[in-house]
């Protein structure tokens, strides 16, 4: 599949050699794009992971934060920005435990996600729910699709 | 513990379980990150849960291998387009094995906002009995 991909050149006259290279650099890319996990593609590198998807009224931002609480989180909405902040504790325990495995982290957190459209700031709802944040940030009216029924 | 409490998150991908049997239901299974601690009494084991609901946790202990698993409801938003996806969701799978017995009777588990507290008291371990020799 790979060997038919990267040599199924047609015929062996190229008009330039680095055109026919060129070439071969776009095909590779190609490969390697579609083998790439979808979701590790675009990746901010900023804590917390985030999720942001919308429809007709809303853009919806989705974060796993297991272990805040509601009131440990700072949310504002700056232009069409959404800055989310906050502090995950690991409360201490008592004297004397000795730990096997350390694998949950406590630390600060702040990360700053830009909205793809206008927003109506006014009605933006947060919830956390089981360690899942949701924010639901409404679209201002002129960020809303309009239908335009086609007249015959 | 202040030294800890201050600094930044890292960004940590969500680690997929790497299991030797193959999946027989679809879906992306994770691992879960836990505090495993152990005092005099019990053995206490804290693990990272993100939208689980207490019903679809299932505890397993047998024969000193406790098992946790847990489905997550696929969110109902299929009505939503995607623009961003920097994690998925699925379930969460993950085994240990305990080198302890444990009082199968007094097992505690507790689920909030996505953290898991699983409390394992020990056996007490039965006095060792002092034979005395007689001699005559």
């Amino acid at each position: 599949m790979i060997y038919r991909r990267l040599f199924n050149v047609p015929t062996w006259q190229f008009r330039s050699p680095f055109g026919e290279l060129e070439r071969m650099r776009q095909q590779m890319d190609r490969l390697f794009e579609e083998t790439r996990a979808p979701y590790q593609a675009a990746q901010a590198g900023v804590f917390p992971l985030t999720n942001l998807s919308e429809d007709k009224e809303n853009y919806y931002v989705r974060a796993e934060l297991p272990g805040v609480k509601g009131d440990e989180l700072d949310i504002q909405v700056t232009g069409n920005n959404l800055a989310i902040s906050g502090e995950r504790k690991i409360a201490s325990e008592e004297e004397g435990a000795r730990y096997h495995r350390r694998e949950r982290e406590a630390g600060t957190f702040s990360r700053m996600i830009g909205l793809p459209g206008d927003i109506n700031r006014d009605n933006v709802d947060a919830k956390l729910e089981d360690g899942i944040l949701t924010v639901v940030v409404p679209k201002a009216e002129i960020a809303k699709p309009k239908q335009i029924t086609v007249s015959t | 513990m202040a030294d800890t409490q201050s600094k930044e998150l890292k960004v940590r991908d969500k680690q997929e379980v790497a299991s030797p049997a193959e999946q027989t239901t679809p879906g992306l299974v994770f691992t879960p990150a836990v505090d495993i601690f152990e005092t005099e009494k019990e053995i206490t084991l804290l693990a990272d849960m993100p939208g689980v609901k207490a019903d679809d946790l299932t505890i397993d202990l047998r024969d000193n291998t406790l098992t946790l698993s847990a489905d997550v409801a696929p969110a109902d938003n299929t009505d939503e387009q995607d623009i961003l996806v920097e994690y998925e969701t699925g379930r969460y799978y993950r085994q240990f094995t305990l080198g302890e017995l444990v009082n199968q009777e007094n097992i505690d588990a507790k689920l909030n906002d996505g953290v898991l507290r699983l409390s394992l008291p020990k056996v007490e371990k039965a006095t060792p009995k002092k034979i005395a020799v007689k001699t005559g």
